[in-house]
Formats: structure tokens, sequence, C-alpha cells
């Protein structure tokens, strides 16, 4: 990293405008911090007096419960929205919602939300600065982030690694933030999955697009896999689980065809013995729960960095 | 502003159907083109048109005026006011408004309204009742209460013998059928399926789902031996499909917006609502397609598709955004850029934005004729502005060009003799 580098990030809404300084400086800050959640008495003052708003319009137990731990981990004070509560489902607008919530003065909203680009929507109406925390089909940045700490974590860099991502790539924000994370730091991705849920233009965005399962797995340092949905809105994408397990589920066999240190890696929650084999879920070479780990310290070191990044 | 007599003074007098294109002098008297010379009459006003263009009054064959049903969107009042500025004499209004435009009641509502416009209104009649596919309107009375095209605009017409019955019931009334071209089961999405809406994150709508209907009606038009003309092109194939129909000799004509050949999907990046549209702003080889077409003679018309949303209905998440942007005030600027960049020149520019939408719609315009109704715009090629939203004429702002430098615009909009807008 450059000398006199410095976050200046006060959104995180994708890792798009991250520069890999950025992700490195988030990825050193997300390791520093992971040991407070090893200490016996596992919280620091550094958020002390902040108030953090989840702002949840679309369920989610993992991620919101992760930010929120990250939260009380620094002392801040966390305050849940979620759509079952909050004003979207009595018909107000985003913006009314979001001016609302400014309006108590938060010092951070973590936002998830069903449709692509709501986050910056929000960033117009507040103050407090703005965690995508996944939005529709687009991003999901503080997975991507997690997922190149564990997968730095084990193998001591990021450049020139082979990734491959198997499954629904065109409804998968995870997919899009880790295609734009793991180029961006260098390594390689391929993807592979039924063509159906191959988007346009992936090459364009730096993924080598494989015709076979075998092409994307063959020699890889990480196995990644998501979790598959059969339609969206009449949209028929896949025939059948079964076929979709039969065809390109990751068993064991397949996992072989990857180096043998590689790591098996998904975003969660599985459907085991459809996209992944409970096997391979539960194989020494799975860093699936190292994940969720790193999210916790991941999550610490962005809610962190957006503060100290004010003005 | 009302003057009897109107004296256009050293413009240069581009009209394409008397194949005229020459410096000189317009003369217009009791809201018709005179002969100059001779004796002025006592009070005549003259307008100095040097290093100006003097055209005959540009038509828009497809807006959205909303009224009756919409109006805190647009009115009549409104929208015709927005059409003088931009250089319009004359618009036809698309019948998605609320009611629908299916009936003679609606039609002789719309020209009552627009008595008091700032330009002239042509409504376009509805193909099918409430515009839902399933039976045919009463083109015939619509015809008779004044409708200059039929189309379910805003809506594709699914039902494909609806759609050859259409052609062939309104041919017989001189009218043509205007197709809004999309195939609603590939077009679920709310942008252009390409890599902008991959990293976006955002649902595509193939250029597929424009060719595939397009083509049908190229087919039934072909089959029928009747007109059809194609709305709001977007695609490079539909460019092609509707290029080599012309040249089997099928009756269809087609219109592009200004839109279209001057932005791409690129415009939606940061989820900007205002680059919403349906069909969608393309890649950049439909961009460059659809200005090849514009050269070559496929397209017969640019239109704006002007399609005024208020702040509520644009200010919300992109999905949710509704389609359609307001066209008519920078509709002349953007085209004027064509001829700038050598796709087509003034003659042609002319030809698609005046003379070959009323040879279309079947109106007596289009032409600076001895004798023809007074329907003048005065372009000043180099007049430069920014369109900043303080300027907008539109009741509606929801356009993606606002803060745009533009080059050359209407310096006078003249409508049967009457100055309908003017810049000095
Ligand atoms: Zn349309």
């Amino acid at each position: 990293m450059a000398t006199g580098y410095q976050f200046f990030h006060r959104h995180i809404l994708d890792i798009g405008h991250l520069s890999a300084d950025d992700i490195d400086h988030i990825l050193n800050t997300a390791e520093s911090l992971k040991e407070i959640s090893d200490r016996s008495i596992k919280k620091v003052p550094t958020l002390r007096g902040k108030t953090i708003v989840n702002l949840f319009f679309e369920p989610s137990t993992r991620t919101r419960l992760s930010f929120e731990i990250a939260a009380k981990r620094m002392s801040g004070d966390t305050f849940n929205i979620s759509a079952s509560t909050s004003s979207a489902t009595k018909g107000e607008t985003l913006i009314d919602t979001a001016r609302n919530i400014q309006a108590m003065r938060p010092d951070i909203i973590i936002m998830r939300h069903s449709f692509s680009g709501a986050p910056y929507m929000l960033t117009k109406y507040v103050d407090a600065a703005v965690i995508n925390a996944g939005d529709g089909t687009h991003e999901h940045p503080s997975q991507a982030l997690l997922d190149l700490m564990t997968v730095r974590e084990h193998k001591g860099l990021l450049a020139n690694l082979k990734v491959a991502i198997i499954g629904d790539i065109a409804h998968s924000r995870v997919a899009h933030s880790n295609i734009s994370g793991f180029t961006k730091m260098g390594a390689q991705v391929f993807v592979h999955g039924p063509s159906t849920f191959i988007p346009v233009g992936l090459s364009q965005l730096g993924a080598t697009v494989c015709s076979s399962l075998r092409e994307a797995v063959q020699d890889a340092d990480v196995v990644m896999t998501l979790r598959i949905q059969k339609e969206r809105q009449n949209d028929p994408l896949l025939p059948s689980f079964r076929e979709y397990a039969e065809q390109y589920g990751i068993t064991s066999e397949r996992a072989s065809w990857a180096k043998p240190d590689a790591l098996i890696m998904h975003p969660g929650p599985i459907n085991r013995g459809i996209e992944l084999m409970p096997d391979v879920a539960d194989s020494s070479q799975s860093v699936i729960l190292d994940q969720v780990t790193n999210g916790v310290a991941v999550r610490m070191a962005l809610l962190y960095l957006v503060l100290s990044s004010e003005v | 502003m009302n003057t009897k007599s109107l004296l256009i003074r050293n413009g240069r007098i581009i009209d394409p159907a008397n194949r005229v294109d020459q410096q000189g002098d317009l003369l217009v008297q009791d809201g018709c083109i005179a002969e100059p010379g001779g004796t002025l009459p006592a009070d005549v006003r003259e307008i100095d048109a040097a290093g100006c263009w003097v055209v005959p009054g540009l038509i828009d064959m497809h807006v959205h005026l909303r009224e009756p049903g919409e109006e805190y969107k647009e009115d009549i009042l409104s929208g015709t006011r927005a059409a003088a500025a931009g250089g319009f004499t004359g618009v036809a209004c698309m019948p998605n408004t609320k009611p629908v435009n299916d009936c003679r009641a609606v039609t002789l509502m719309i020209l009552q309204l627009a008595v008091k416009g700032d330009a002239r209104v042509y409504p376009v009649g509805a193909i099918s009742k409430n515009s839902d596919g399933t039976s045919l309107a009463e083109i015939g009375e619509m015809r008779q209460a004044g409708i200059v095209a039929v189309s379910d605009d805003g809506l594709p017409v699914r039902d494909s013998q609806l759609m050859r019955r259409a052609m062939e019931y309104s041919d017989d009334f001189g009218l043509v059928v205007i197709s809004h071209s999309e195939e609603p089961s590939l077009s679920q999405g709310v942008m252009n399926e390409g890599v902008v809406s991959t990293r976006l994150g955002l649902r595509g709508i193939p250029t597929a789902a424009e060719s595939i209907m397009v083509y049908r009606e190229i087919a039934l038009a072909e089959y029928t031996g009747k007109r059809v003309h194609i709305a709001h092109v977007s695609t490079a194939m539909s460019t092609d499909l509707i290029r080599s129909a012309k040249a089997r000799g099928v009756r269809v004509t087609a219109e592009t917006t200004p839109h279209y050949f001057t932005l791409t999907d690129e415009a939606v990046e940061g989820y900007n609502t205002n680059a919403k549209m349906n069909p969608p702003l393309r890649a950049e080889e439909d961009r460059q397609a659809i200005r090849l077409g514009l050269s070559d003679g496929t397209f017969d018309a640019i239109a704006t598709d002007h399609a005024p949303h208020s702040i509520l209905e644009k200010e919300v998440e992109f999905d949710l955004a509704m389609n359609g942007i307001i066209g008519l005030e920078t509709s002349l600027p953007l085209s004027l850029a064509l001829v700038r960049d050598g796709v087509i020149d003034e003659k042609r520019l002319v030809e698609l934005m005046s003379l070959n939408p009323a040879t279309i719609l079947g109106l007596k315009a289009g032409t600076l004729s001895l004798g023809a109704v007074a329907d003048i715009t005065v372009i000043n090629p180099d007049r430069a502005f920014c369109y900043s939203e303080d300027q907008v004429v539109s009741k509606s702002k929801n356009s993606p060009f606002l803060g745009w430098n533009l080059l050359g615009r209407a310096v006078y909009t003249i409508m049967g003799g009457r100055i309908t807008h003017e810049i000095r």
C-alpha cells in the first residue's frame, strides 16, 4: 500500500467503488479487530455513543445478526427495523422512511433491500453513512469482503489464485460482488452454471465463463457454490433441483478436480444435497464457518472505517 | 402575439415537399403562406431570420399528453406549450389516457381542449376497446371525430389475429396502425439486457423482445398488403428487419426517438430513473444502427415518445419507477446534432421531423406551399442553451438531458400565422 494512503469512503455501497488498496486496508483492519471476538470480554469502546440502524426490507437472519454483533462488540447502539415492522408495508415511500430515520440522527444505516440500487437512493436523503447489506441482485459488498478475508487468511494472498464460482451467477449479488472483488485483487475468476444462470456481459466484468464444470473447477484454489432457486417470477430457470444436483452439484469427486488444498466456500444458507453435497460442506477443506466468523470482523472494520472517514 | 401578417426575412427556406432549399423571404397572410413581393400589408411584422432555417412546422407523431385523467403529469395546454417551445406546431397524442381514447366522445373532448393549445393536436385512437387487446374499438366513428391513426401504445397487441384485423379494418378508413412492438413474456425487465444490467443487478429486456414483434407486424402487413407504422424503434435488429421489409415493398414505416440515437444503457448508471423507458436505452451497437437507419432512409420519422411523469413516479427505487421521459423540448437540438455529425442533411431532417410524419398520418401539413396553412418553425442552428430544470416548459421534468448544453433550437414557432413561441 502506498504511503500516505487514506481510506475515504463515507458509504460502502458496492465493491466497484473500492480500490485494491481500500480492500487491503479493510481486510487488515478486520484482521486486527478479529481478536476482539476471541476475548472473554468481547467489547471495545470504539463506537460508543454511535447509533447504528439496521434497516432491513428483506428478511435476513445471518447478515443482520452479523452486523448487530459487530456493532455491539464496538459498543455501538443498534436498532433493528425489519420489513414486517417498517413502513414499507404501509405504503410509505423509501424517501419518507429515509427522512424519518434521518430525523432521529443515526450515524450509520445498514440497509438491505430487494431492489437493486436502493442504498444509492438512500444516500441522497440521509446524512448517515450507508452500508449496503445486499440490494436486489446487485451487490453484497460485506459478503465479498469476508470471502476475500477468509481466502487471504488461508492462502496468504489473493493474487493469481484460481477462484471457481458455480451456480446462479445471474441472480446472485454475492457472485457479483465477489467477481468484482477477486478480480480487483488479481485473482482469476471462473464461473460455471446452466446458461439460464449466466448473465450477459460477464467476461466484460472480468470473469471467465467456462463451458464445463470441470473446466471451472480444475486446479482451482477456491470453489465457491451459490444458493440456487428454481424459478423467479415466471422465469423458468431449471427443470428441477434434482437435475441441478446431478449436473452441477459439488460432490466430493467433483471437488477433487480442484487443488488438494482448495477451499470450499458457500455464502449460506446452503441447500444441502443440491448445490453442495453434505460431505463436501463438512469436509476439512470447507471454510464455511470461517466465513461466518470473519463476517463479524469485516463488518466491525466497515463500521469503524466509515465513521473514521468522516470529514 | 397575434399578428395578422408576418414577413420572415432572409432565412434559409427548406421545404422538401417543394424541393426548395434557398435563401429568401416568406410571407404569411391570414394564417396562410402567401406570395412575397408586391405591397406589404400595413400591419406586417418582420422577423429577421438571417442565419436561421425556415422550415415547415415540426410534427411529433408520438407524444403522451396525459389529458384526460393524469393532468398532474401534463395536460393538453402544458403539453402543447412544451411542443411550441421545442419548435413543434403539431403533435399526435397516444390514446393511453384515463379513460382511453377508444371512442368518439374522448376524441372530441381532446380536440375541444386543444382548441386553446399552442400546437395542433392530432389524436390517435385506440386499436381495441380500453386498449385491452380483445376487440376492435369503433375506429370508423373515431375517424369521423378526427383521429389520425390507431394504436394501443403503451402496450403491445398480444393477439396476432386482432392486429391483423386492425390493419385490415383501419386501412378502409385510410388510417395507419401504429405498433408498440414488444413481446411481453420477454420484456419483464426494467432496462436493456447487457453488461450494464448485469453490473447494476437490474433485470434486463433483451433486444429480441422488440424484434420479434416488429417481425410479426411486418409479416402481417406483408400478408395483408396493409400499412403498419413501427413506433419508437430501439434496436439494430428491428432496424434491419424494417430495412429489408421496405426493400421487398412492404407498406411499413417507422420512427425512432432522439434518446435512442443519442444515449445508451450506460445512462442508467447510478440507477437514474430518468433513463428508464420502454423500450429501454440499448447498447452502442444499437445506437449506431439507429443512426445508420436514419441516414439510409429506413426511418421515416423522428418522434419523441414524450412521456411526462411526476417526481412521485420517478423519485423511487429504479424497479418501481415508471417508464418514459419527456422529449418535446430537446428533440430538435438533439436531431440537429445528427446534421452536424453528418448522419443526415438539413433536407432529411425536415422530412423526418415534419413532412414524413404529416404524410404517414395523412395531415395537410409539412409543407410551405403557397396557400398552405402557415405552420412554420424558424430554427437557429447555432443558438446554444443549457436545458436546465427551471427552463422546462412541460409540467413534468423527467428528462435525462437536464443540465445538457444543447446547440440549436427553434427561435420562432408559428401555428396558422400565430407565433406560439419566440426567443429573441
Ligand atoms: Zn409505446
